[in-house]
């Protein structure tokens, strides 16, 4: 296909098709804000309901599935997604990249996270939602659960799918791609931080695999790994769940961490104070994050030899978190801190997320968790991590790279107003939630009694929930009426790092001339020690392309047909997860055998764009 | 608030804390397993506060000192690091971790500790078997089944035995202990004391179905010698009972027609249900239905027993004859062992 043959293609046509890793960010930024306004409208359900005692706004089953559906569509179609937009758009223009190493791969891993979303969400219409908790602990969610649990199963093995490959991609293009003159150690910190997390999923998501493929073959072929009855062992489901679990949280956090760095050293004027030992804690971080998994079961048994064991690993987790902390207020030290929006976000975060560190501390304690343990102190702890962390950290990212990836920056008035409701909101829901659980509310419970003194707690709470809602409606309304704000100098923060070389809005091709890297902060360094301009690499010439590809939501919505038929097997309807699955292997063959050599953008179409300035 | 001099350290936060209430919070122990865990939640609460502290000390001093202010547009130095100040913030961290991480491991070997010596000490064995949903409590030493109420001798220790037998519950009592986790197919044990008599909330923390936010029980904890009367009433057979209890004749009938088969009276009758040997003496219905004046909760329990509790394994009995009703809850209410 030549150039112009592509770019005569309808729009929809094109996004269905594209492999552009720009366009693919984006996609995964529209697809994960929509999840996200999904699981915050199940939240504020949720805190409806619990706002009175004994309130009856909901059915304690439809409760059980919004408990489940949101903590599942947060974590794996929200947060991971939006962090992948971010990463797909921004780390191959960090490292001078113009593309990523397999972009069919990454076309293919959006397409499988989107179609396993839909059919979870589906199960809402097709007799209930999942009901067993975001964890889904066996046996509740094998032998004492409907076909909700089927969705929960199938939906995520396909969007894990994706998320797998989506990671492996991004370690490939990280180790590969690089411009010249961009050693590991020149990095900036959100590529390092991806590649840690992308890391992280090649070795987390098997077991998550693995784990939900057991439950499957139980709950649809009749095998009994997790039936007591007949011999199995429910607890080897949690380890399978939290081998992946826990490494899951550190996947969604040191993203976030990246972004921190990026933002705090950009506003504050100053090179990230500490990069080496920034680099070895998010290290640290993420090889530690694999030795804690058990703490999330001191209830379940394990003995005290375990428990310690795991108490002392996770506890020591809080070093090389406390070094990033110290090295972030460091940066700050002795710079000129500008208070952008994108900015107040990384502020809040570090006393947010401190206090969400330290009752991660405070759980660690094996002994003292057994009073934690599955109430709303647990509750409140991942959500002041979860949302002081990686939730603030998604907000200044889309402030911080919005006029780079949507050509225009957003109202930082609207902004400010967004932050402020979004952080006192925050605090306000979840702050009070630490002493709900001391005084003895179970987390997951549809309702609570009256006369238990948890009733003032509760309220404030939802009133915590509604400002956070209402928050985030500002942050919709921002987004529509800030298009107008063109910004087409590429470089409006004064940037550090590649991504903001190019001009605005960024080519296809993103470099016209691959850059040469001579520094960390590569682009501070040309303009304070050099003439402005990176250096390039390369003389300007043809600049090869991938083809687009229809074949990733073929293969995509062949496993989406299939599962219908695996679920709905007892009906009789076995064919269609035949014709289902025929139809992806269908579409990876045609993929092999077809040859397909890309194309190239000829020099003088660089030239007349302002990328061949 | 006679413990408020123990919260003032920690001020407002755990001030308002005591607001919970003293035989369902975690933050008023009661016994102690309770006080143990207490003491390390304060523990570490000093030290994390003492790291806020300084956190925020440092992050309030930067922000407001190093602001950007109008017309500045200088280009700060820019610092590589330093390696003093690194080796500062990793290794003092990682002491006051030892501070909070030693202590943690001694407790964490204490409470696992469910060792007796079954000749010299004084201790009693529970059996709590987690159902969907409510609780059995089973003596092993004493032949006692006992539902939703778990009685126990103060200053004794109690060996709690934890089973289940559909999904996986969890067993909390805050005011007096920390929670275990019933898992099917697995025992798990615990133990815990309690000094003063009381009635102690617990209640269900493993997500595990429809009813789980209202699977409560009570500890009650009576003086050692009520207790062993207690058990030893409760072990009565049916043919005992018969000539200590005044039974209404009637409701005997009812309840051997319509519920014998799933709940058991003085050793007779069938265990999916709740044992009701004491059922006269429970705090509530159901683990957590008040008794009321005209008893409604308990007649619309048996007449419709997921109205309230959703989820409930319990047959509805909603076509039972008034007097037929009448007589079964005056039968129900005279089931009792300790008078």
């Amino acid at each position: 296909m030549s150039y112009a043959k592509a770019q005569s293609k309808s729009a929809v046509w094109d996004w269905l098709t594209t492999v552009d890793h720009k366009k693919i960010g984006i996609m995964y930024l529209v697809a994960g804000a929509f999840f996200f306004a999904l699981g915050g409208f199940e939240a504020i359900l949720m805190r409806i309901q619990l706002m009175f005692p004994e309130a009856s706004f909901l059915p304690a089953q439809t409760f059980n599935e919004l408990l489940t559906m949101h903590g599942t569509t947060m974590i794996f179609l929200a947060a991971m997604p939006i962090l992948f937009g971010l990463m797909n758009y921004i780390v191959p223009l960090q490292i001078g990249a113009r593309d990523v190493a397999f972009p069919f791969l990454n076309s293919l891993g959006f397409w499988l996270f989107l179609f396993g979303g839909i059919l979870l969400n589906l199960s809402w219409f097709f007799g209930g939602a999942p009901d067993a908790g975001w964890t889904a602990y066996v046996p509740l969610s094998s032998e004492y659960s409907g076909t909700g649990i089927d969705y929960y199963v199938l939906g995520l093995q396909i969007s894990g799918a994706g998320t797998l490959i989506g990671g492996i991609n991004f370690l490939v293009t990280i180790i590969n791609m690089r411009a010249p003159g961009m050693s590991m150690m020149r990095m900036p910190l959100f590529t390092w931080s991806t590649f840690v997390a992308s890391t992280l999923i090649l070795f987390a998501f098997p077991a998550l695999t693995i784990g939900l493929l057991l439950l499957m073959l139980e709950r649809i072929f009749g095998a009994t790994y997790f039936a007591v009855h007949a011999g199995g062992n429910v607890v080897i489901w949690q380890h399978l769940f939290w081998i992946f679990g826990h490494p899951e949280v550190y996947i969604l956090i040191l993203p976030a961490f990246g972004i921190f760095s990026e933002i705090i050293s950009t506003f504050s004027k100053k090179r990230l104070f500490g990069y080496s030992a920034m680099v070895f804690a998010t290290l640290l971080i993420g090889f530690l994050g694999f030795m804690v998994w058990a703490h999330h079961m001191f209830t379940v048994g394990m003995g005290p030899i375990a428990n310690s064991i795991f108490a002392v690993a996770t506890m020591a987790i809080a070093v090389p978190t406390g070094i990033k902390i110290f090295n972030w207020l460091f940066t700050m030290m002795g710079g000129r801190i500008q208070f952008t929006t994108a900015n107040l976000f990384a502020l809040g975060f570090i006393p947010s997320f401190v206090m969400g560190g330290v009752t991660g501390v405070m759980l660690a304690t094996s002994a003292a968790n057994y009073q934690f343990h599955d109430t709303y102190f647990v509750v409140a702890h991942f959500h002041y991590v979860i949302i002081g962390g990686v939730v603030l950290g998604i907000f200044g990212g889309a402030f911080y790279w919005w006029p780079r990836m949507f050509g225009y920056k957003l109202d930082e008035k609207l902004g400010k107003i967004f932050f402020w409701m979004f952080l006192f909101g925050f605090h306000l829901t979840f702050f009070v939630q630490h002493f709900l659980g001391l005084m003895g509310m179970p987390r997951r419970v549809a309702s609570y009694l009256d006369g238990q003194g948890l009733n003032d707690m509760n309220f404030i709470s939802t009133i915590g929930a509604f400002l956070m809602g209402v928050a985030f409606i500002i942050f919709v309304v921002n987004i529509f009426v800030s298009m107008k704000n063109r910004e087409t100098s590429g470089d409006p923060w004064d940037g550090r790092t590649l991504e903001w070389t190019i001009p605005s809005p960024t080519p296809e091709y993103n470099f016209a001339q691959t850059p040469l890297v001579r520094d960390v902060d590569a682009y501070w360094h040309e303009k304070y020690e050099g003439d402005g301009k990176m250096k390039a690499a390369e003389p300007l010439g043809d600049i090869h392309m991938p083809n687009g590809s229809i074949l990733p939501v073929i293969i995509s919505i062949g496993l989406f047909i299939s599962s219908f038929g695996f679920i709905y097997r007892e009906h009789g309807v076995i064919w269609v997860a035949i014709l289902g699955l025929a139809i992806t292997f269908g579409a990876m063959f045609v993929r092999s055998i077809k040859e397909d050599h890309g194309y190239h953008i000829p020099v003088e179409e660089i030239k007349n764009d302002k990328g061949g300035k | 608030m006679k413990y408020l001099w123990r919260l003032l350290p920690l001020g407002f936060i755990l001030l308002l804390a005591g607001c919970g209430k003293q035989n369902l919070s975690a933050l008023d122990p009661q016994g102690p397993v309770a006080d143990i865990q207490f003491d390390l939640i304060k523990l570490s609460l000093y030290i994390m506060i003492f790291v806020i502290v300084v956190v925020f000390a440092i992050y309030l001093f930067v922000i407001i000192k190093y602001r950007e202010r109008p017309g500045d547009t200088h280009i700060p130095k820019q610092v590589h690091g330093n390696k003093a100040l690194e080796v500062v913030w990793t290794v003092i961290p990682i002491i006051l971790l030892l501070f909070l991480a030693i202590p943690n491991v001694m407790q964490t070997f204490t409470l696992a500790d469910v060792d007796v010596n079954e000749e010299e000490d004084d201790f009693v064995r529970v059996v709590v078997t987690a159902h969907q949903f409510w609780w059995e409590f089973e003596y092993p030493d004493y032949d006692v089944v006992a539902g939703q109420d778990m009685y126990i001798p103060t200053n004794t220790k109690i060996i709690i035995e934890l089973e289940a037998s559909d999904v996986i519950h969890s067993f909390w009592v805050p005011a007096l202990a920390g929670k275990q986790d019933n898992v099917p197919g697995i025992t798990n044990d615990m133990w815990l004391i309690a000094p003063q008599e009381g009635i102690y909330q617990g209640k269900c923390t493993e997500l595990c179905g429809e009813g789980h936010w209202l699977m409560d029980f009570k500890v009650i904890a009576v003086d050692p010698d009520t207790f062993d009367t207690w058990a030893s009433s409760m072990a009565r057979t049916v043919d005992e009972e018969e000539e200590v209890n005044v039974v209404s004749a009637e409701g005997r009938e009812v309840f051997e027609q319509n519920c014998i088969s799933c709940h058991a009276i003085s050793g007779e009758g069938g265990d999916l249900g709740p044992n009701l040997t004491n059922f006269g003496e429970r705090s509530v219905i159901a683990g957590f239905l008040d008794w009321d004046e005209n008893d409604e909760n308990l007649e619309n329990f048996i007449r419709y027993p997921t109205e309230k509790k959703p989820g409930n394994l319990m047959q509805p009995f909603p076509n039972l004859a008034d007097d037929e009703m009448d007589a079964l809850i005056d039968y129900l209410k005279s089931l009792k062992v300790l008078e």
